[in-house]
């Protein structure tokens, strides 16, 4: 029982009790009885009085009492003899809540008779005695919900209803029900933009003020929290969703060689063909994407019919990061170069979760120059296994070509034209939370890193990017202090840390060329590589700015999650071996890499623990969205595999096309089957675990 | 850990079966009319500690039907009772625990409480009209482990989920309503059953579940409440669904659910030293289900102490048991 000491009992009590118990269970009987038997006299109505007096929770009672309401409500006509049956209903609803302020019965009982609309209703006592509960328990949320039920009612106003919650804030400010309220008012009221309510910008500068107020009045209380950071978002993120990074990028010169399609190997004329990916990155989830949401010009030859993907794990239909793939299918000649313009002109097509449309327009074009060549495409073959390069230093290898700059240019979204009020506002607040966080409040050296990332955000629409690295250095020294001062979620400082130090070592190039490098692998075309090993990286961020990588170096991290890594399409060589990764579910973004041929996911925790967090993350059986189950039964029958006990590692391994695997250092690669499972999933595999595949 | 507290797991499941036993006492009776959500609290216990054959399935298998209301399709809390949602999810689960499912007549189950589907996608808990989210999830639960969703507008039923997302990045019982743990648990649980967690912001939720987390190491349900054990299960199977559970100090929070653990007479109350009641020893050791049990726990197994068996976040089943329905056919 909820906050009832522990204590033996004594023999007296025994018998007390055993006598309560008895005319309890008298009573109940009894209720039951007439329930059963629709009896619905006044002397029976009275036993359910009794019962719910004791016990309000004893749901069939209220039910009992609905039914009795109706069927004696139907004899009567006098409205003043109606009104007294209802008043006498409103009663055993009050008696039942002051015996329990949170019993669900009693407060539907109430709601139900109002709605029942038989007799007028005394609104001035409604809200009087709610007041009275609501002055027991400042908190109780089934209060506030009749609250807005009674608003809604009556037809209260939004802005009376805000001023209502002032009156509860200023009684105290450590009220977090009051600010939910206020906080789903002021939404209401800036959707409805009603007829004389002032600007976002001024409404929102007052809020800032009146919660940093309570903050500051004790910054360990929790109420204002999270409706300061829910004003942080409101003023730190643009209204509309803006495009911010690409691949290709404005102006980048591709060249691919193609690759001479084998059933047209022995015709006269041979015809080769190449698949380019093209991706674009949002700042938040769009859908709508589409052949006439997004205009592709060009002089090369693919299929007319452009589908754009979300590359996504759910299947929402919003995503930040969609793909389209070019199936070029120019006939070549010689070495020539073809331009692509893409543009987005302003779309309602085009819209975010929140309903905004898109409407920054953006034209961008790159070239890209066909090479035919006949010779062999050493990269598809994997003779040898690929080894990655280990040492820390490669930085030194001579005879590489340098990075193509332009691969780094990151297509600028327009600046919005109030992010200056924006950018003062953060400023202010950051000023104000220096001094918090100088004593060691947790909530204000949070509060500070979330201003200056915000900051730093707002900075790369155009402005100082060596700036940007500023905040994002004072951000990356608050997270270590968070982490001695609040051990208790240090995981959660080390994930917010990882995103910003993505930020910072990607947002300059001169940072960012140091984890650039162009490798070379026999047989193959020079690659774009990106190390970024041993950073105590927990996940990954600031994918945007990695879309151009074709191998990516992630190993001695700490990485538990890969989401972000889908939006590089270009991907062939992957190492996330020595991190925390735990599930092949949490691996499920690498599904949509079609280009990836190489994974080393050695030494990481995959089978090593009996809960896996992203079994509902990841489209599977129990939420109902894969056509799994077919493929499991083909595999159970065909192949005598344990569904049960793979059904994660199926879902993974069916859909990648890998010539290269290492999972070794796994607690599930010494499973039984395991390996015969692998080799099923993957036909095309020729290397697993350094060794070849027979 | 430093204080060598143990699971004791043997009282626990004493006290359960006695809880089964003792139906006269005041408590058990103002509890009656939930018998079939103890019921489904105490037989899961008993599944995650290896103990379910410790009652007569068969016994238990009649009196759930006992709950049964022909005509409507749906459960009453106990027999006599009203039918309402909260007690056909219950006896849906006990009798998925047993894998007995064919006592139902599954149709007919699924009907009522797909009949209880509202216009705006809404569910109500019985005929009398109740709206809550609760009641959501209840009703998407028990279509799903039932291989009937197909009977529901499932996209409503979400839009309705996500109509009652609040800024904090929580759930509420209805549009408007202020988030609480318990509540958040069923919209999440809602949403990853119907594979929509995309409406989900994981990181601003995350970060106010996480917060649930007090100094004693307990989980409370909303900001500036106190620490209650039966919160370390709305709390953990939240952040597990989230993929967010490694935000909270596990073993802290393993320590204040050992320390609510009446030892001599088996059982876990919601704060150290208060009474126990059958509700906590549910959520007290399916908090622990979740937490990767330190190492002299798996010594301790080795000396004929049985661990505990992992727990689906969603479904409130034992893994074993909702993998058992979705992967075999």
């Amino acid at each position: 029982m909820h906050g009832r000491p522990r204590r033996p009992a004594k023999p007296e009590d025994d018998e007390a009790a055993s006598a309560k118990a008895a005319k309890l269970r008298d009573l109940q009987a009894q209720v039951l009885h007439n329930h059963h038997a629709r009896t619905y006299t006044k002397e029976s109505i009275g036993l359910s009085f009794k019962l719910l007096e004791t016990n309000p929770e004893a749901y069939t009672a209220w039910n009992y009492r609905k039914l009795a309401l109706q069927h004696n409500v139907k004899e009567l006509s006098d409205p003043q003899a109606i009104k007294s049956a209802i008043d006498d209903e409103l009663r055993v609803a009050e008696v039942a809540l002051r015996q329990n302020p949170k019993s669900y019965g009693a407060w539907y009982h109430r709601k139900w008779l109002l709605n029942q609309k038989l007799a007028p209703v005394d609104f001035k006592y409604e809200l009087g005695l709610l007041d009275k509960l609501l002055k027991v328990d400042a908190r109780n949320f089934h209060g506030w919900n009749y609250r807005r039920f009674l608003a809604r009612f009556m037809g209260l106003p939004d802005d009376e209803e805000l001023k209502y919650t002032m009156d509860k804030i200023s009684d105290n400010f450590s009220n977090y029900s009051a600010w939910h309220n206020r906080s789903i008012l002021l939404s209401n009221l800036l959707i409805q933009q009603s007829k004389g309510f002032e600007s976002k910008q001024k409404i929102f500068s007052e809020e800032f003020e009146l919660v940093t107020q309570a903050l500051f009045t004790d910054p360990s209380d929790q109420s204002g929290w999270f409706y300061h950071l829910w004003l942080l978002a409101q003023t730190s993120s643009p209204d509309n969703p803006q495009l911010i990074a690409s691949w290709p990028s404005n102006a980048a010169k591709l060249s691919f060689s193609f690759i001479k399609e084998k059933a047209e190997q022995h015709t006269l004329s041979s015809v080769w063909s190449r698949t380019v990916p093209i991706v674009l990155y949002f700042n938040e989830p769009v859908k709508g994407l589409n052949h006439s949401s997004v205009n592709l010009k060009s002089d090369l030859e693919f299929g007319k019919d452009i589908q754009w993907r979300p590359l996504t794990m759910a299947d929402s239909g919003y995503s930040k990061c969609w793909a389209t793939y070019l199936q070029i299918t120019n006939e070549c000649s010689s070495l020539q170069e073809y331009s692509v313009e893409m543009s987005i002109p302003c779309s309602d097509d085009i819209v975010s979760r929140s309903g905004s449309n898109y409407n920054c327009p953006v034209h961008f074009t790159f070239y890209i120059e066909l090479i035919s060549n006949n010779a062999a495409q050493g990269l598809d073959t994997f003779d040898k296994p690929v080894a990655w390069n280990c040492s820390d230093s490669f930085q030194s290898h001579g005879n590489r070509d340098p990075i193509p700059l332009d691969l780094l240019n990151i297509t600028s979204a327009l600046v919005e034209h109030d992010s200056d009020w924006h950018f003062e506002r953060l400023s202010e607040e950051i000023d104000l939370f220096r001094e918090l966080a100088d004593d060691n409040s947790k909530f204000g050296k949070l509060t500070l890193a979330r201003l200056l990332l915000a900051c730093a955000a707002i900075k790369s629409r155009g402005r100082s990017l060596i700036e940007r690295k500023g905040y994002c250095e004072e951000a990356l020294g608050l997270f270590t202090d968070l982490i001695h001062l609040d051990p208790s979620h240090k995981q959660y400082y080390e994930d917010e840390r990882s995103l910003a130090l993505m930020d910072k070592l990607t947002c300059d190039m001169e940072t960012f060329t140091k984890h650039c490098s162009v490798q070379v692998q026999p047989n193959s075309a020079p690659l774009h590589h990106v190390q970024f090993r041993r950073l105590s990286v927990t996940r990954i961020g600031f994918a945007e700015r990695l879309l151009w990588v074709q191998m990516l170096d992630l190993s001695h991290n700490s990485l538990r999650s890969v989401e972000g890594l889908e939006a590089l399409q270009r991907l062939v060589f992957l190492n996330i071996s020595n991190n925390q990764i735990s599930s092949f579910t949490a691996l499920e973004p690498l599904t949509k890499i079609i280009s990836l041929k190489v994974l080393d996911l050695s030494f990481n925790e995959i089978g090593a623990h009996s809960i896996d967090t992203a079994r509902y993350i990841c489209p599977s059986p129990f939420s109902h969205k894969t056509e799994a189950s077919e493929a499991f039964e083909e595999y159970q029958e065909v192949n005598n595999i344990n569904v049960t006990e793979y059904w994660d590692a199926i879902l993974f391994f069916r859909s990648l096309k890998l010539a290269q695997l290492d999972i070794r250092g796994n607690a599930v690669a010494s499973k039984d089957g395991f390996r015969t499972l692998v080799v099923t999933l993957i036909p095309c595999l020729k290397w697993f675990d350094g060794e070849g595949v027979s | 850990m430093a204080d060598e507290v143990e699971l004791a797991a043997d009282q626990h499941v004493r006290y359960i079966v006695t809880v089964e036993k003792k139906k006269d006492s005041f408590e058990s009776l103002v509890m009656e009319h939930i018998r079939l959500n103890g019921a489904y609290w105490g037989l899961t216990t008993l599944d995650l500690l290896h103990k379910l054959h410790a009652v007569d399935a068969a016994e238990v298998v009649d009196w759930i039907m006992s709950c049964y209301h022909p005509e409507s399709g749906g459960f009453g809390g106990n027999v006599g009772h009203d039918p309402h949602v909260l007690y056909t999810l219950s006896a849906v689960q006990v009798l998925c625990l047993f894998d007995r499912l064919d006592v139902l007549d599954v149709d007919k189950v699924a009907d009522y409480v797909a009949g209880l589907q509202n216009k705006d996608g809404s569910f109500s808990g019985d005929i009398w009209g109740e709206v809550d989210t609760r009641f959501s999830y209840i009703a998407l639960c028990t279509l799903s482990l039932l291989h009937r969703l197909h009977k529901i507008d499932v996209q409503k039923a979400v839009d309705f989920v996500v109509s009652c997302k609040n800024l904090d990045g929580g759930f509420g019982a209805m549009p408007g309503g202020e988030s609480h743990a318990g509540q958040i648990f069923c919209c999440v649980g809602a949403l990853a059953i119907t594979g929509s967690l995309h409406h989900i912001d994981r990181d601003l939720l995350g970060w106010w579940l996480c917060e649930r987390q007090c100094k004693d190491g307990g989980l409370n349900g909303r900001p500036e409440k106190l620490a209650d054990v039966c919160y370390s299960w709305w709390v953990l199977s939240s952040l597990v669904m989230i993929d967010r559970v490694h935000w909270i100090d596990k073993e802290k929070l393993t320590k204040f659910i050992l320390n609510c653990q009446d030892k001599e007479n088996g059982g876990i109350s919601d704060r150290p030293d208060n009474a126990v009641d059958i509700y906590h020893t549910y959520f007290g050791i399916a908090g622990a289900a979740f937490i990767p049990i330190p190492w002299h726990f798996y010594r301790l197994s080795l000396m004929e102490y049985p661990g505990v068996k992992p727990l689906d976040p969603a479904y409130a089943l034992p893994l074993h048991v909702v993998n058992r329905i979705f992967l075999k056919k």
